[in-house]
């Protein structure tokens, strides 16, 4: 079967790859482009850990078809860092111990991010409701809010 | 297994190609087909998708709403005309789900999923679906009665008329995980009044039937009653009738029997 030639912007960068009918964005991100930081889960849009922005809508790049994102932006949490430095959201994890595993990290992050993009200063319950597509097993999800809300405060030393 | 990918322009190229490949699926938000190919589901060999900008199409000004199949749950948040679908689109997935799945796709999507159809049955909505000539009106109750035998059929949108106020129009679902989680059971009811009396009672559940079903027992129960206490508990206490729920890990079909009237009482009387 023939290959799909496929460009889109990836984290601020063109890039170019050939990908099979059917192929999802996860597997072209992680397998085609080498970025490794979203994760596969569950293929069944139920953990959120393999969570991107396509234009800076949240998507589940699981369930997303490579195609589809021809000429689109995709950010994932590889391009969140800022040069040297962690992104505020990135020292917030660190800060209030929002990552034991780190499986579910990069999507709760990407999820953050979506959040905080659109309103910079949400409450607890949207903080909540931003990040229900993702499922951790560590923390019990108090530490995520913690360090999102901090993020969103300011009261974070990027 | 690769599959092939055919993109259209346009909704009636696609419904071409539907309609003439048996394994042919189509593509909508990617949240019901994409998960079935990652689960290697080899009975689906070409995926159907099309750029059609009508099938994101919402008109909300007007008594009767039209949403384009491919409208996505965020859409229906994101308009104040639609508040009165917002609670069943609320209770969909996460933002990214809602980012992505359609009205088009929740009508094929099987228990414990597919909650906005339930609201969408209990206000008797029309699919319009893609025909050899152009396009047809199917109640949804019938669509959903033949929706095993729906597989290449192109929803184009989704039609309904505005319940008359708030009040006129519920919607609760019941999951083990909030905020997000799959249905043990999800309903709705429509409850017009005219005169201080219900007439055109429609009560609809999920994940009480292989498909989203109408309970006619409970709807007989209240039409042309007044909504007060005795005709919302002969409603519960009729509502089993005709449902054939299933076990699954979200909850036993003995238990979904139990609830469900527990909740018909306290959705219609106004109760958490």
């Amino acid at each position: 079967m023939s290959k799909i030639p496929l460009q889109f912007r990836h984290n601020g960068r063109d890039v170019a790859i050939f990908v099979d009918g059917g192929t999802n964005l996860l597997v072209a991100l992680r397998e085609l482009i080498g970025d490794m930081t979203p994760k596969f889960g569950c293929g069944q849009g139920g953990c959120g850990t393999c969570s991107v922005l396509v234009d800076g809508e949240l998507h589940l790049s699981c369930l997303t078809l490579a195609e589809t994102v021809a000429g689109r932006t995709i950010e994932t949490l590889d391009g969140m860092k800022q040069g040297p430095n962690l992104h505020p959201l990135q020292r917030a994890f660190a800060d209030n111990f929002a990552a034991q595993c780190g499986y579910c990290t990069p999507g709760m992050l990407m999820a953050a991010k979506a959040l905080l993009d659109r309103n910079p200063s949400p409450s607890r319950d949207e903080v909540v409701e931003a990040i229900s597509g993702n499922i951790c097993r560590c923390t019990g999800y108090e530490p995520i809010i913690n360090a999102i809300l901090a993020a969103a405060g300011g009261r974070v030393s990027a | 297994m690769a599959v092939t990918v055919k993109t259209f322009t346009s909704a009636s190229e696609a419904a071409g190609a539907l309609s003439s490949d048996r394994s042919a699926r189509y593509l909508g938000g990617g949240t019901l087909v994409m998960r079935a190919l990652n689960e290697g589901d080899v009975s689906i060999s070409t995926v159907v998708r099309t750029q059609d900008q009508a099938l994101s199409r919402i008109d909300a000004s007007g008594p009767r709403i039209t949403l384009g199949a491919g409208v996505t749950f965020a859409r229906v948040l994101a308009e104040r005309d639609l508040a009165f679908l917002h609670a069943p689109a609320r209770s969909i997935g996460g933002p990214a789900v809602r980012n992505m799945g359609t009205i088009g796709g929740n009508l094929f999507a099987q228990n414990p999923y597919g909650d906005f159809t339930v609201a969408l049955l209990a206000l008797d909505a029309t699919v319009t679906v893609a025909g050899g000539f152009g396009a047809r009106d199917v109640p949804i109750e019938e669509f959903l009665q033949g929706r095993e035998r729906q597989t290449g059929t192109l929803v184009l949108s989704v039609s309904c008329t505005r319940p008359a106020n708030s009040e006129a129009f519920r919607y609760r679902k019941i999951a083990r995980i909030k905020p997000k989680g799959g249905s043990v059971i999800t309903l709705a009811a429509h409850l017009p009044l005219s005169g201080g009396r219900i007439a055109g009672a429609r009560v609809a559940l999920g994940s009480m039937a292989p498909t989203q079903i109408r309970a006619r027992a409970a709807e007989r129960a209240l039409e042309g009653r007044a909504p007060d206490a005795a005709t919302i508990a002969a409603a519960a206490s009729a509502v089993t009738e005709g449902t054939s729920p299933s076990d699954n890990a979200l909850g036993s079909a003995w238990y979904r029997r139990e609830i469900v009237g527990v909740h018909l009482r306290r959705l219609l009387s106004g109760q958490e």
